[in-house]
Order: structure tokens, then sequence, then C-alpha cells
């Protein structure tokens, strides 16, 4: 049912917003590539052959070759891997951390919310996320995990915030008073009755962050502090190109527009998926 | 004999300190209130909008913790009950709660949300899943619902009805003792007499003791046996309601009476 119910969800975003449509088409080919990339690609990523470097687009190289000769289109279906699985770890991640800090700093109040909310939270706010997962990295050294352990790390407290403020409303609420009278577990209040009551919130705040994730990936590829090499990531490959700039600009040109493309779908599903979430649009649009 | 007895309650409610250390300011919301509700009768709680009835009701079932005083469920003490025994205590005294639409969660179908105290206190153990619809449908027949009710969402429905489901869920662990706070009040009159008269008729059915607010006189009248008027958080008169309708002695109670339409008709 529920699956039923996500696809219905997304055939009406799509029908009624058509940026929506356009990101959820987009993300679907990044998706496949990701999943697919051995099957898509023209040839391996990681393939160097020098007499061939720096090759302008051609048929031979839809799009052109980097400065050792590699087809830079499988490289783009390839670092569609890296993008895809860092980002969406990261954003599961930073949003399990935020849903079990959030909903303890909401669900208790009190000193316990003044510890996770004022110290903890602020804390963390205080430093730019970026260079937070920059410090972490080069701390831990380069490596998927450290990548994704490091940008969760920066990414936790938006997530936590926006819980802990949902949970504040919520746990107000009668039914909510009516499981404890039950006799309910703090548990069984913040699971059942809680928790399917904000997240659609949260849904929203994911899909928008996914767009955050994606970019921040390429930030730290393209600090040198990513996925080591030869795996191919786009912010890496936006750093290889970055001296043949003016010389061989195909080289920045398709990353940057598979990053570029990445960022702006999720950002169209995640106001989308705002709109419709939101009941105020929702009656406008008479649902 | 009494099963709850009630002595001395208090609740203050502090207001927080200010950033520069302004004076905290207190409101007694309850102030030293003592009464005892028989086993098997209807005690009436009535009195205006903010006079602590709602704070009252909901410190005997320790939604709220009081600030001092002594509950007494049963002979056993409720204030210092351990989490276990409290546990127990809640199969035996539930709520009703005043606006039905906010006392059901709208994520979850009717059959989730009166079989969940069944969940709770593990009554579903072996018998499993089949037990728990059957115990819900006999349920929804008792509050007058159709057995089809159990697969539909809270939003389907309207006040009267999901106020039976409200009901549904605090009667599903057969409890004694029932807090019904203003349970009409939401609800337009002629649906509000019939939940009423369900009340009356589930008391009767499972023994019911009930607790009941309301601010309004003529339904705490019909319903009750008693009558507590309460104001600024101070019990003011107490006594059957035959004295306190046609004989009230405390200035208040007179007012009350006075500012019931249906009252002067008769």
């Amino acid at each position: 049912m529920a699956i039923a119910s996500t696809w219905t969800t997304a055939a009406t975003l799509g029908r009624r917003n058509r940026l929506a449509a356009a990101g959820m088409v987009l993300v679907a080919i990044f998706v496949l590539f990701a999943l697919f990339a051995p099957w898509i690609a023209p040839q391996d990523p990681a393939m160097i052959n020098l007499p061939a470097r720096l090759q302008p687009p051609s048929a031979a190289h839809w799009f052109g070759t980097d400065e050792l000769g590699r087809d830079i289109l499988a490289r783009v279906i390839y670092g569609a891997r890296i993008s895809m699985l860092v980002g969406s770890s990261v954003v599961v991640g930073s949003l399990l951390l935020g849903l079990i800090f959030g909903s303890i700093a909401g669900y208790y109040g009190g000193y316990v919310d003044k510890f996770f909310n004022v110290i903890i939270m602020n804390s963390f706010l205080s430093f730019p996320g970026i260079l937070l997962a920059i410090a972490f990295v080069a701390f831990l050294g380069p490596g998927i995990i450290n990548l994704i352990l490091a940008l969760c790390i920066g990414g936790w407290v938006g997530y936590a915030r926006l819980v802990r403020a949902q949970v504040l409303a919520v746990k107000e609420r009668e039914f909510v008073e009516a499981a404890r009278a039950l006799g309910a577990s703090d548990w069984r209040i913040v699971s059942h009755h809680i928790w399917p009551n904000i997240i659609q919130p949260v849904i929203v705040q994911a899909a928008i962050g996914m767009a955050g994730a994606v970019l921040a990936e390429a930030t730290m590829s393209f600090l040198g502090l990513g996925v080591p090499p030869p795996t191919a990531s786009w912010g890496s490959m936006l750093n290889d190109g970055r001296s043949h700039l003016f010389d061989a600009p195909h080289l920045v040109l398709f990353p940057a527009a598979a990053v570029m493309l990445a960022v702006l779908s999720f950002n169209f599903i995640g106001d989308a998926l705002r709109d419709y979430m939101d009941p105020r649009s929702r009656i406008e649009a008479g649902l | 004999m009494a099963l709850v007895e009630v002595r001395d309650l208090v609740k203050i409610y502090q207001s927080d300190e200010g950033i520069f250390g302004k004076a905290k300011r207190e409101v007694r919301a309850v102030n030293g209130v003592s009464l005892d509700v028989n086993a098997g009768e209807t005690l009436g709680l009535v009195g205006e909008s903010g006079c602590g009835k709602t704070t009252l009701g909901r410190m005997i079932l320790r939604l709220i913790e009081p600030t001092s005083g002594q509950i007494r469920f049963n002979n056993q003490d409720v204030l210092n009950a351990s989490s276990g025994t409290l546990r127990r205590l809640r199969r035996d005294m539930q709520i009703i709660f005043q606006d039905p639409f906010a006392s059901l969660n709208p994520r979850m179908r009717i059959e989730q949300i009166i079989t969940e105290p069944l969940v709770i206190h593990g009554r579903n153990g072996r018998s499993g899943k089949s037990r728990l619809h059957d115990e819900a449908v006999k349920m929804i027949h008792a509050v007058g619902l159709d057995e089809e009710a159990l697969r539909r969402y809270p939003h389907e429905f309207s006040g009267g009805q999901r106020q039976r489901i409200g009901i549904a869920r605090a009667l599903m662990l057969r409890p004694k003792f029932v807090v019904c706070d203003e349970p009409v009040s939401a609800l337009d009159v002629s649906v509000g007499a019939q939940i009423v008269n369900l009340l009356k008729q589930l008391q009767r059915e499972f023994g019911l003791t009930y607790l009941f607010i309301s601010h309004s006189m003529p339904v705490v009248r019909y319903l009750s046996d008693r009558i507590a008027v309460m104001r600024q958080g101070e019990i003011v008169e107490l006594g059957t309601s035959e004295e306190i309708t046609s004989n009230p002695k405390h200035e208040y109670t007179k007012t009350l009476l006075a500012a019931t339409p249906e009252a002067k008709l008769q």
C-alpha cells in the first residue's frame, strides 16, 4: 500500500508540476547510471589512453577525453554512482541522527532539551558544515566511509532542529495524551504516535537535503578529500579539469553540468513535495 | 465506598523566570481540592472555563503531576505509585476527551486505535490478531458503530462518531473509573444528547464510575448522582444533584443555575 501511494504521489506531483516531472526524470536517469554504470558506460572509466588525451567531443568520445585520455562520458556515468551513493547515505545518516536527537530533545523537554538544543545543536551550527567535514576527513584520511561520516556530522543538525520543532507541536496533541493515559511507553508514543505525524516535512527536507549532499560531495572531491583516484567522481573531475579550463573546457563542462542537473532535480522535487504537502496549497488545488 | 479519594490537591503553575530575572508568577490552578468519587456513581464537576476542572481530572489520572496533595484509587496511592504500578492502575482509570478531532491519531485506522490499549497491556499474547479483531468488533458495536468502521481513518467520521470511537478506546481495558472531560462540549446539541445517553447506557453495561466534567449545568444534572461546583481552583459546593439544583447554598451555584436557560424554562 505504501508503495502504491508513493507512486500515486509521484504521479500527482508530476502531472501538476512540470519542473518536478523534469526533476524526477533526471533523478531516475542518474539512478539508472549509478546502478547500471558498467553496462551503460561506453568504456572503462579508468582506462588511460595517452595518445588520445584532451580530445574534444567526437563520435568516438561523445564528451571528449581528459588529460589521461580517459573517456569523460564513462566517467560522468560512473561519477553518478559516487554522487548517488554518498548523497543518499548522507541524507539517511543525517536523518536518522536528526530523528533520534531531535525526538529526544523535543519529547523530554526541560534540561534534556536545553542540553541538546542549546549546547550541542548550536555548537554544531556555529561551524560551517563543510569546514567540519574538511577537518574530519583531514583527521581520518580520505575514503568513501569517512566522507559519508564527515558529511553526516555537518548535516544532522538541520534535521534535528526540524524534528524537535515538530515533536514539540505534536506531543501536545490530545491523541498523545490519550496514549499516555493508556500506559503506552515513551518509545511507543514516539514511534507510533509522533513520528507518523511529523514525517511529511522531514521527507521534504530530505529531498532538498539530497541536493545539498550531492553538492557537498562534489566540493569535498574537488578539494581532494573525497574518494581517492582513480575512482570517477564529479568533484574530482572538476578538479582534474581545472588546469585545462581554457584549452579544453569540456573537461569541466560535463561534470559541472551533471552536478548542476542533479542538484536542480532534487531541489525541484523538494519544492514540489513541499507545495504538495502544505495543506493550504492542497486546498487551493482542490485535493 | 469511595473508589477515588482526593485530598488537598494543589496544582501551582509557575511562569518561567524572565531573561532579566523578573520575579516568577504563580497561578493556583487547583487550590486544595478534596473529594470522593463513590464506586458506581457519576460525580458531576461543573464550573466556568478556566476554573481548574480539567486540570483536576487530569491530575487524578496523573497525566498532570500535582504540586501537592493525595490521590487514592481503590485504596492505592496514585501519586507515589511506581511506574509498573501506575501502568496497572491505568487499566482501571481512563479518560474521554473533549475534542474528538484532536484525540484520535489521524494516521491510524480505527481498529488500530481501539485495539491499542490491549496491545499496550500485552493482552494480545498468543491468541494474536484475530482475537484483537473480535474484541474491536464487540466494542465498536457496543458504542453503536458498524464493524465496517474499523477499516477507516478518523477523518472519515463526524464529530459524534469520533467521540464514540474515543469512548470505545477508553473502555477497551474494561476500566472501573472514567474521567469524561467535557465529552459533549464540542458536539452540537442533538449529537451531544446521543453521546450522553450512550455514556449512561455503557455505565450500566460495564459498571462504570464517572467523573463527568462539564460547564453545562443541564447535562451534569441529567447524568450525575452528585455534583461538585468548582470556582477558581476550589470546590465551593458539593451535594446530590437534587440538593444542588433545587436548593443551592453558595452564591456561585445560584449564578450558574440562573445562567442556564433550560433551568429557567422549567
